[in-house]
């Protein structure tokens, strides 16, 4: 085992055949990369189902093929895989695993082993939730936030079988992300390099690390939630299993809470949404500073607003039940408590904004991917707020609205800023540069296409449409309109679906054909792109590690020469 | 320089897509207009927001765009400028909160005189029950339940006896009456739902929850499902019908007591009934109640 | 440096020259961080088992909470993870491999114990299924008993490599362990 102070003389694991190199691979950036694949791989699956529903949404009855428990299975497995399987695997495990040790000058993560471990557990966790489409029965439909009774109970599709599945592989990747959790916060607090302080760090990597602490507190809720509801299911106990009438009989459990299971849910689940949007704040700090060629405004304002967000979210998680049936005067606290968040969340808005004020701003894809992620985080942050204000989330609550606000909020921002993730960095991961004109195409449908079908979706719930509904149906309120509205929205999610074809074909191509990238395509500042090899090489930095004389963001000082300077170079003392 | 434009046009297309979209609430039925105004404040302020925010966005890309030889402005920092913002955005926050505090205030203390009427949901359907004249509902629980006594009232309880049942029927409330609705659930989690009443709650097995509103519109409406309970789901309809004090009078007198559905059961019925009140319940003699 | 000093560094204007700080060893960081997360999972149970067992003011809920009895088993069990953990301390302290094997054979012998707990209280019929309070008793024991499974092979592997830092490390998980199920064992005493 290695040493573990980040030194010159640490051995690392070297490989030495193309198995040990890329398959069990102990190198935090193959790591990085299996990660990703294996999640954007889930994640097609989770996008291919969303087209499935909006197909029954848009037109219904026109597929005989989606009957009611397919579409609630559809709803189920979206869900659960987007928020899990796919953003959080991808923006920590992904992410997190390639930039952590580049960012802050390390050899790789402190614990290589559990690293690689971390994957295999993830991918087993991917292999169980697909087991689910085969198992009898199907997977679960019991809505992403599997609540019992419905989850385990006849008359939800799935509640044999698919459940179980579900609950094994979220218990398998509550184990993997504790792992790689456990990495990437004792990687940043311990293998800094020389210089490297911690107010130093790029802000991808204090989102990245507040993000891990929090799922380090915030997973065990899942899990103990996971293993009671199995135990409930399989061995007959009564955690969360009230008396209750199934198929025409009394069940045998007797007593257990459904609320207890809601809150062990949204212990986990709140912190969760924070989990996804912590990294994508940091890594969309660092793209906006980077292509404005300005140092992030207010660092210091932005770090302390991360680390207060991570930690307000574990006192929030109750906004979730105002109509679930639990003690109606927690409404007051958790409704302020939600409310307070966004004081920090707005303070994070406003210093994007005022890093752009008096910057010099480039419009690369990157950036515009990062420009159009404000735009739609201010737009599900505000609908956040209605949410949150108790009282009007009570005609809200459950309608298409909320579908909307957290798609926008926590799907739409998070991947756009993915994607702005993946052109900024590509250039290092690969040594290859992708094409502009597909990534700008790709820009522009994404964008438009993502607003025309989430914006109609607030107005459809504040009309009071249901969420979660296979049809509509001959409803009163409900008038022809919004069937229009249902096509509508349908139309353009399929064409954005069809448009992330220009991405991966883009990302595809540009691996072998495209030209060779500038080892600092950008100009930035902070330690990734001042590796000795691009793309870096196993270790990193060569024969010595780089040594921090200054923060990420010095873009743009003063009297300098160039419109940026680098983290690894000297001060001159006094400067003006 | 077209991302800007696409941002302002977004702005002013949402804007214009708010006036004039087809797609608001329903009109109001109910007391719950604090509910409509605090959504309406808040709706305000974070309307300015979005705006004023993403304009300014707009404006900043189109004002800082690259132009050669222009360089950024260094200033690491603004603590002053950053304080006045928290401020304000603290105050903004408090404005939509206070409203929003106020109503769920009121929604959580039901007013003394309301009467109290129970929904109860299974899968994939609604029941009623009224107290009947002696104004109070009897004890009832999922182990209760039987062929002949669907809502699982305890037959011992002399409470019950007058109840009234609606079995998949439509809800009757009159206008104008505050009433608490208290909800149970046979099965899984439901919601009842209302959209113009404002109001919902969930029915949660084992527990009993509530909330109270006063209907203050005659008409007849849909009441939905708003929690996910399984594959009939988007299927689980009611209606409720708000009416005048004499049509609900005149209607509560056509319905069935629990009483006199015990007094049409057949022996055999009412033997299994008994057993299972008394299986769970020290046993106690029919004749004596 | 306190962390609110540096946590409030102005990092844009020069620091001091760059030197190399000592630092814990990440093996003891990490551990650190791991305390975090099982103490969390403990305390999310320990908040449900309290929930769950306030649950008979509920309308419908009969009572059907009913405590285990507290077997003399219980407190022998207690008394040998505690022995383990003063085995592991003079191992960490006197850097004694001897006193470590000694340890995990203590540990080794309390899951022979907790084993035992378990059959008696299935023996009595007080079966996973029949009662809420013994589902909450098996599933709290059967954590811990991992976690002592985990700090066994940990331990192995440090003995097998003599590595005093890591049998340092191991002393230390043991004395989290020894809390935790000395909570638990409150818990379950008290109920």
């Amino acid at each position: 085992m290695a040493t573990t102070l980040a030194d010159d003389l640490r051995p690392l694991h070297h490989p030495h055949s193309w198995v040990t190199k890329y398959v069990w691979s102990q190198d935090h950036k193959v790591i990085a990369i299996q990660y990703s694949c294996t999640a954007i791989g889930i994640g097609l699956v989770a996008l291919v189902l969303s087209a499935l529903m909006r197909l029954q949404l848009g037109f219904p009855g026109a597929f005989p093929a989606i009957q009611p428990d397919n579409y609630l299975q559809f709803v189920s497995m979206h869900g659960m895989i987007m928020v899990v399987y796919l953003l959080t695997a991808l923006l920590l495990g992904g992410f997190g695993n390639y930039l952590i040790p580049l960012m802050i000058g390390a050899r790789d993560m402190v614990f290589p082993f559990v690293n690689m471990l971390s994957f295999w557990f993830y991918l087993l966790s991917v292999i169980v939730l697909v087991a689910g489409f085969f198992v009898p029965g199907g997977p679960t439909g019991a809505g992403w936030t599997l609540y019992p009774p419905q989850a385990i109970s006849e008359g939800t599709p799935g509640h044999q079988w698919g459940i179980v599945t579900m609950l094994v592989s979220l218990a398998i990747f509550v184990a993997a992300f504790t792992m790689g959790g456990l990495n990437y916060v004792t990687t940043v607090l311990q293998a800094r390099t020389r210089g490297m302080t911690l107010m130093r760090m790029p802000l991808s990597v204090w989102g990245i690390f507040t993000a891990s602490v929090m799922g380090l507190l915030a997973f065990p809720a899942l899990f103990v939630a996971a293993i009671m509801m199995l135990f409930d299911h399989l061995a007959g106990t009564s955690f969360f299993m009230p008396t209750m009438q199934s198929m025409g009989a009394i069940t045998p459990t007797q007593g257990g809470s459904p609320l207890l299971f809601q809150h062990l849910f949204w212990f986990f689940g709140h912190p969760e949404v924070y989990i996804v949007a912590l990294p994508a704040f940091g890594i969309v700090s660092d793209l906006i500073s980077v292509h404005a060629r300005r140092n992030i405004f207010g660092y210091r304002m932005m770090v302390w607003a991360i680390v207060i967000i991570g930690a307000l979210s574990f006192l929030v998680w109750a906004h979730h039940m105002y109509v679930s049936g639990m003690n109606p005067y927690f409404g007051f606290f958790f409704a302020t408590s939600t409310l307070i968040i966004a004081i920090p969340t707005a303070i994070k808005v406003y210093n994007w904004l005022l890093t752009l004020w008096r910057g010099d701003i480039h419009l690369r894809v990157p950036m515009l991917f990062a420009i159009a992620f404000i735009f739609t985080f201010i737009h599900g942050g505000l609908s956040g707020l209605f949410l949150g204000n108790v009282s009007v989330d009570v005609p809200l609550s459950d309608t298409f609205f909320v579908v909307a606000h957290f798609h926008m909020v926590m799907g739409v921002s998070p991947v756009l800023v993915i994607f702005g993730a993946i052109y900024h960095w590509y250039p290092k991961i690969f040594g290859r540069m992708w094409n502009e004109t597909l990534g700008k195409l790709h820009f522009w449908i994404t964008f438009l296409g993502v607003y025309a079908i989430f914006l109609p979706m607030h107005y459809l719930g504040i009309l009071g449409v249901p969420r979660r509904y296979y049809a509509l149906g001959e409803t009163a309120f409900i008038p022809q309109s919004v069937h229009l509205a249902n096509a509508w929205i349908s139309i353009a999610a399929l064409v954005v679906f069809c448009a992330q074809g220009l991405f991966f074909f883009n990302m595809i191509w540009s691996l072998f054909r495209g030209p060779r990238a500038d080892p600092n395509p950008w100009g930035a500042a902070s330690l990734e792109w001042l590796t000795p090899d691009t793309p870096p090489a196993h270790g990193n930095w060569g024969p010595h590690l780089p040594v921090v004389y200054r923060w990420a963001y010095d873009y743009s000082v003063p009297g300098a020469a160039r419109d940026f300077i680098p983290q690894t170079e000297p001060q001159v003392e006094q400067r003006a | 320089m077209p991302v800007a434009v696409a941002i302002a046009m977004l702005v002013v297309g949402s804007v214009a897509f708010h006036l004039f979209s087809p797609w608001w609430r329903t009109p109001i039925a109910s007391n719950w207009g604090s509910i409509d105004s605090a959504l309406d404040v808040t709706l305000w302020i974070c309307g300015a927001a979005f705006v004023g925010l993403n304009l300014f966005l707009a404006w900043a890309l189109v004002k800082y765009r690259h132009r050669p030889g222009h360089r950024a402005h260094y200033e690491p920092e603004n603590p002053s400028l950053e304080r006045r913002l928290t401020f304000w955005t603290a105050i903004g926050i408090a404005g939509m909160l206070a409203p929003g505090l106020a109503a769920w205030g009121k929604y959580v203390s039901v007013p003394k005189e309301a009467t109290v009427i129970e929904a109860v949901g299974q899968q994939w359907q609604w029941s009623f029950r009224y107290p009947g004249p002696d104004g109070v509902l009897g004890a009832a629980g999922v182990k209760y339940i039987t062929p002949d006594n669907g809502l699982g009232l305890d037959p011992l309880d002399p409470f019950g006896r007058d109840d009234i049942l609606v079995e998949s029927g439509d809800l009757h409330l009159p206008v104008g009456k505050p009433v608490k609705i208290v909800l149970r659930s046979k099965d899984v989690l439901h919601d009842f739902y209302v959209p113009e009443f404002r109001a919902k709650m969930d029915l949660v097995p084992g527990i009993v929850t509530y909330f109270w509103l006063t209907p203050t519109k005659t008409g007849t409406f849909d009441i939905l499902c708003a929690e996910l309970c399984g594959t009939g789901h988007h299927a689980m309809r009611g209606k409720v019908v708000v009416e005048t004090p004499q049509a609900f009078a005149q209607w509560q007198a056509q319905q069935s007591s629990f009483g006199q559905i015990l007094a049409e059961a057949p022996p055999a019925a009412m033997s299994i009934l008994l057993i299972k009140a008394n299986a769970c319940i020290v046993p106690a003699s029919w004749s004596i109640r | 440096m306190t962390i609110l000093a540096r946590l409030t560094e102005k990092s844009w204007e020069p620091g001091p020259q760059p030197v190399e700080r000592d630092r814990p060893s990440a093996g003891a960081v990490g551990m650190v961080a791991y305390f975090g997360v099982a103490m969390v999972m403990f305390s999310l149970l320990l908040a449900a088992y309290l929930m769950r067992m306030g649950l008979h003011a509920g309308t419908e809920h009969v009572h059907d909470w009913k405590p285990m009895p507290d077997p003399p088993l219980l407190w022998i069990n207690t008394l040998v993870l505690a022995a383990s953990s003063v085995a592991w301390e003079v191992a960490r302290r006197e850097r004694a491999v001897r006193a470590a094997i000694v340890g995990s054979a203590l540990g080794v012998l309390f899951l022979g114990g907790q084993l035992l707990l378990w059959r008696h209280y299935q023996g009595a019929g007080y079966t996973l299924s029949s009662n809420p309070a013994n589902a909450f008793f098996y599933l709290l024991t059967a954590l811990h008993g991992l976690h002592i499974i985990g700090g066994l092979f940990a331990a192995g592997r440090a003995l097998a490599a003599a590595n005093m830092r890591n049998v340092a490390l191991c002393a230390l998980y043991w004395h989290f362990l020894l809390i935790v199920w000395l909570v638990l064992a409150a818990l379950l005493l008290s109920t």
